[in-house]
């Protein structure tokens, strides 16, 4: 019963806060929803007896993902009224429904750790690390080895991407 | 006792179709990107709640190959953001629409 309420609660959290992200005109406004909204799937990966993919949840998407779209957000906006800008950041209605809906998720661990049942919630077979490990190394070897080529693709590809003088060359041109 | 799947799936489902009518109602590339990724994870919550169905450990393997191609995705995605910002000094997708004719 308690692991329904809790799942109950944080589905409610991932669909108000991705409501919210993907209707805010801030962007960094947005990222904050998405952030809370990806907490909340965590802790619906927990409920699933999931507990390794909810960590890897919590560092890659809440972590790594959303850091680097933070950080391209962050560099597109510069220079524009950078001050005022903060200041607007810190007024007391944006940062209240966010706050609160990561409220409910603290109170979800808090209950689920006050509850004395240290399976945290998790009801049904918890499918452990050591098992995922085990099969991701031997059945799932050739998928991790694309995965890997994809990851350097994907390197590269940011790289040259990311690279200034590509538009420098267009705008010579235009000039010219 | 665990949720019941189906309430799993419809969640993922809601989660899913918020993400597709972002993609199709916001023009900024960066809530474009930012939708597509609730839509990969609620791929991802199907998965897990098929794995934890079924016991079995796939369902959290593909969730890490949903994670190294969304990773892999951002990268690549907001290198062409940065790249859009510089060209057209503008986020509006409809404003890049050069390849139509």
């Amino acid at each position: 019963m308690t692991a329904l309420i809790l799942f109950y609660a944080a589905g409610f959290v991932v669909l108000a806060s991705a409501v919210l992200a993907i209707t805010r005109t801030n962007a960094s406004h947005a990222l904050i929803y998405m952030v809370v909204a990806l907490l909340a799937i965590a802790v619906i990966f927990f409920l699933l007896g999931s507990p390794f993919a909810a960590a890897l949840q919590i560092v890659v998407y809440a972590g790594a993902i959303v850091v680097l779209f933070l950080f391209v957000v962050m560099m597109l906006n510069l220079g524009k009224s950078s001050v005022s800008r903060e200041r607007a950041l810190l007024t007391r209605g944006i940062w209240t429904v966010p706050s609160l809906l990561a409220l409910v998720l603290f109170a979800v661990v808090l209950f689920a750790l006050l509850s004395g049942d240290h399976e945290a919630g998790t009801q049904g077979r918890m499918i452990a690390p050591k098992e995922v490990g085990i099969a991701l190394y031997t059945k799932y070897v050739l998928a991790v080895e694309l995965a890997g080529v994809l990851l350097l693709a994907a390197l590269v590809g940011a790289y040259h991407l990311g690279r200034r003088y590509l538009s420098d060359r267009r705008e010579e041109e235009e000039s010219s | 006792m665990m949720p019941p799947i189906e309430h799993v799936l419809v969640l993922a489902l809601m989660l899913f179709c918020i993400g597709a009518v972002g993609v199709l109602v916001r023009r900024n590339i960066i809530f474009i990107l930012l939708s597509l990724e609730f839509m990969m994870n609620a791929c991802a919550m199907v998965f897990i709640a098929a794995g934890a169905k079924w016991g079995q450990p796939d369902g959290q393997i593909m969730f890490m190959l949903i994670l190294a191609i969304a990773a892999s995705e951002v990268a690549v995605a907001l290198g062409i953001v940065i790249q859009m910002a510089r060209r057209f000094r503008t986020l509006d997708v409809d404003a890049v629409s050069e390849l139509r004719e």
